[in-house]
């Protein structure tokens, strides 16, 4: 395998060589061309929507962008589907420009496609946002991180709490999936900390990325007498747009909606990618290992709270802050011991909580108490 | 023919150097790099095969309907449905460990695909429903249900973040071609391909299909049986846009999920048009397609353009070909009539003959 590999590189080399020197360049120019190259770590990133989404694909594109220096050489695609696609693509970064460390940002990603790409570029580093690196099942050469973004969550529960006026927030997701459930959760036991009686209306549009369902979405939310807006899904933009123009305030996500939403974006919960790709980037150039399960919260510089907006006030922010102090000293359990779901029923056993790092966080297949919804499972 | 088709692609290519200088770029590198992203090297052809592999097989899912006379572009539902079908089968196979899963699975996948388009066919063959509209109503509904089914009672209870159905068996899956870096289903999708050309083109049940296709109450007249033909035909369509869904499953993915409806069949039309509905010019449209994919990603990483520009090249590329059509009516009418012309000089007749008769055979 290795053999084809080289000889498609050589190939490859030749080809740029001959296409962009003039007549005919000889081998040892090729060589130190390759040579050149391998000083530079080139690094791939490649982005499931437009680097310029406002959403996930643009909070991977800013931490990407953080990595810039002279002695690194980043490398992007964007709108690359979760699809043989993608394989191609990170091939291509790897056959025809030399990557050697490569940071597909797509949840789906990864299980085909890393999997497969993985054994066969054993010198290739792999990491991935999102999955759940196994011990013994993936390759070596395979990383993933994840942050836990339901701290912030928490946080724009209580700041959403104290602005709504009607009692009703809105939270527009795509697929009922553990991360999401989770996130939605977390917001709704965040407002709920602030006013028991509050409730979270959920609308799962059912994909990704479907802007006009989500627009739909969030008219029919505020037709309904929400006046808090929240989602997870790719991009955030049309809902925020769509909650400025009703005149309802916003909570954003993934990355700052600030600039959509000058009158009513409240705050949002960001990822902060930056940190996690300088920790990765500088032990690799370091020649240390690094490890192939990492996650963090706000204590560990992983997420982040979109600065408050102008409709944020002092108490709203005492509150939140309040909060945010002990969630990175570490004392602070967003799902506590006794915590029911929607249905009435008892899904965290009474006791301690769970701590952000329990696995069974992971697998969240409920909504809890004060979730206008359904997961749809059951059903 | 061929000759205009590459004069269009020659035009489209120098309006996209022209917007390329347009938006700043160099537009002799970036076609350089077009080439070698695309065909320039072992890898960027294989590349560019594989992702030619599943647009020949939707293609068809156009192109046998369009002979006989109707405007399908529900192909992509053809090609979940063939995909869940596909999935479904290799999951049972697996659980009661019989042999074959991999054949099988291909078939249900295109049993699945042929279903959906049958569907349409009869709704216009019995009901007299548009089959352009309910073809793309039909997509839809198959999505709901695709969806319904892999986040719900299909759902492998393992799959967490992305809910997908249970997997096919790595020993199951289908390989790649020996010495290829690409899978299966470009074999099939050649293969395809040709037996469309030799069924419609050379068997009398496609000559009759184009009949009908040329008039379908002449066909009747005649004592056709259009009614089952549209069906039969609108049947094999979906069965290959629905074995294009099986290879997603069974050389891709390895289940069913969300990631299936990537556009394979929305682009499996455009194939079909700019290929005239010809099986065999299937072939090399699908492959130029599939090398405007494979290229994108270079002019991302090494010029600084957005996803988009290889969206204005392969709209400029469409474009000129459509748009050329009239005149290669044109050209061909006149060929063909100098032809005949000088068939007559030859022969001692002296009967006129009309000149009209031209276009599709």
């Amino acid at each position: 395998m290795s053999g084809v590999i080289r000889t498609v590189l050589a190939m490859t080399l030749a080809f740029t060589a001959c296409s962009k020197s003039e007549p005919k360049s000889d081998a040892p120019v090729d060589k130190k061309e390759s040579a050149a190259k391998g000083d530079k770590l080139t690094v791939g990133f490649v982005y499931v929507g437009p680097r310029d989404d406002f959403g996930y694909s643009q909070s991977h594109a800013e931490g990407a962008k953080s990595l810039a220096g002279p002695d690194i050489k980043i490398l992007e695609e964007e709108k690359v589907p979760e699809t043989i696609d993608v394989q191609k693509t990170l091939e291509s970064m790897i056959n025809l420009d030399g990557a050697t460390v490569l940071f597909p940002t797509s949840f789906g990603y990864f299980d085909p496609h890393i999997l497969k790409l993985a054994p066969k570029y054993p010198k290739v580093t792999f990491l991935h946002c999102g999955g759940l690196y196994t011990e013994g099942k993936h390759p070596e050469n395979v990383g993933s991180y994840f942050g836990y973004i339901d701290e912030v969550e928490f946080l724009n529960g209580i700041v959403a709490a104290h602005a709504s006026k009607s009692g009703k927030l809105g939270f527009i997701a795509a697929k009922p999936i553990p991360q999401v459930l989770r996130n939605i959760n977390a917001f709704t036991l965040g407002a709920r900390s602030v006013n028991p009686k509050i409730t979270t209306t959920v609308v799962f549009t059912g994909d990704w990325s479907l802007p006009v369902k989500e627009a739909d979405s969030a008219s029919s939310l505020i037709d309904q007498g929400v006046d808090v807006l929240t989602m997870h899904v790719d991009s955030p933009k049309v809902i925020v747009q769509t909650a400025e123009k009703r005149g309802v305030y916003s909570v954003g996500y993934h990355t700052s909606q600030a600039a959509l939403a000058p009158k009513g974006y409240l705050t949002g919960a960001e990822w902060n990618w930056s940190t996690v790709y300088k920790d990765y980037i500088a032990k690799i150039k370091a020649g240390q290992p690094w490890k192939h399960l990492v996650r963090g919260g706000l204590k560990d510089g992983f997420v982040k709270q979109s600065p408050y907006g102008a409709a944020v006030g002092a108490d709203a922010q005492a509150a939140s802050e309040a909060v945010k102090a002990k969630m990175v000293a570490g004392d602070f359990v967003i799902f506590a011991g006794g915590t029911k779901d929607n249905q009435g029923k008892v899904v965290i056993p009474p006791g301690a909580g769970l701590s952000q790092t329990d696995p069974s966080l992971e697998a969240m297949s409920y909504l809890v108490e004060g979730v206008v919804g359904s997961t749809g499972a059951g059903s | 023919m061929v000759a205009c088709e590459a004069a269009a692609v020659a035009f489209a290519t120098v309006l996209f150097g022209v917007f390329l200088l347009v938006v700043g770029a160099e537009p002799f590198a970036v076609l350089g790099d077009m080439f070698d992203g695309a065909f320039g090297s072992s890898f960027s052809f294989q590349n560019s095969l594989v992702r030619a592999a599943p647009l020949m097989l939707t293609a068809l899912c156009t192109l046998l309907p369009a002979r006989i006379g109707m405007v399908v572009i529900g192909n992509e539902g053809a090609l979940l449905a063939g995909g869940l079908a596909a999935s479904a089968m290799a999951v049972f196979m697996q659980k009661i460990g019989a042999p074959g899963v991999l054949p099988m699975a291909l078939i249900a996948g295109m049993v699945g695909g042929a279903a959906v388009i049958a569907v349409v066919g009869l709704l216009r063959e019995l009901r007299g429903v548009n089959e352009t509209i309910s073809s793309l109503l039909v997509f839809y509904i198959v999505l709901a249900v695709f969806l319904y089914l892999v986040e719900g009672p299909m759902r492998d209870p393992a799959s967490l973040n992305k809910p997908s159905t249970l997997p096919v068996l790595e020993e199951n899956m289908m390989g790649p071609l020996p010495g290829l870096d690409v899978h299966g289903g470009l074999a099939l999708g050649v293969v395809a391909c040709l037996l469309a050309y030799v069924w419609i083109d050379h068997t009398r049940y496609g000559f009759a299909a184009r009949v009908v296709g040329g008039g379908p109450r002449a066909a009747q007249l005649v004592g056709l049986p259009v009614t089952l033909m549209a069906i039969i035909v609108c049947a094999a369509a979906g069965a290959a846009a629905g074995l294009a869904g099986a290879v997603e499953v069974v050389a891709v993915h390895g289940s069913a999920n969300a990631s299936l409806y990537a556009g394979y069949g929305f682009a499996g039309i455009l194939v079909a048009f700019v290929a005239r509905h010809h099986a065999l010019a299937v072939l090399p449209v699908a492959l130029f397609l599939g090398g405007i994919e494979a290229s994108g990603g270079l002019l991302q990483r090494r010029h600084d353009l957005p996803d988009a520009a290889v969206d204005v090249f392969k709209g400029l590329v469409f474009l000129a070909v459509l748009g050329s059509e009239p005149w290669v009516r044109m050209l061909r009418a006149k060929i063909e009539a100098r032809g005949e012309s000088k068939a007559l000089e030859g022969a001692t007749l002296v009967q006129t003959m009309p000149a009209t008769e031209v276009g599709k055979p």
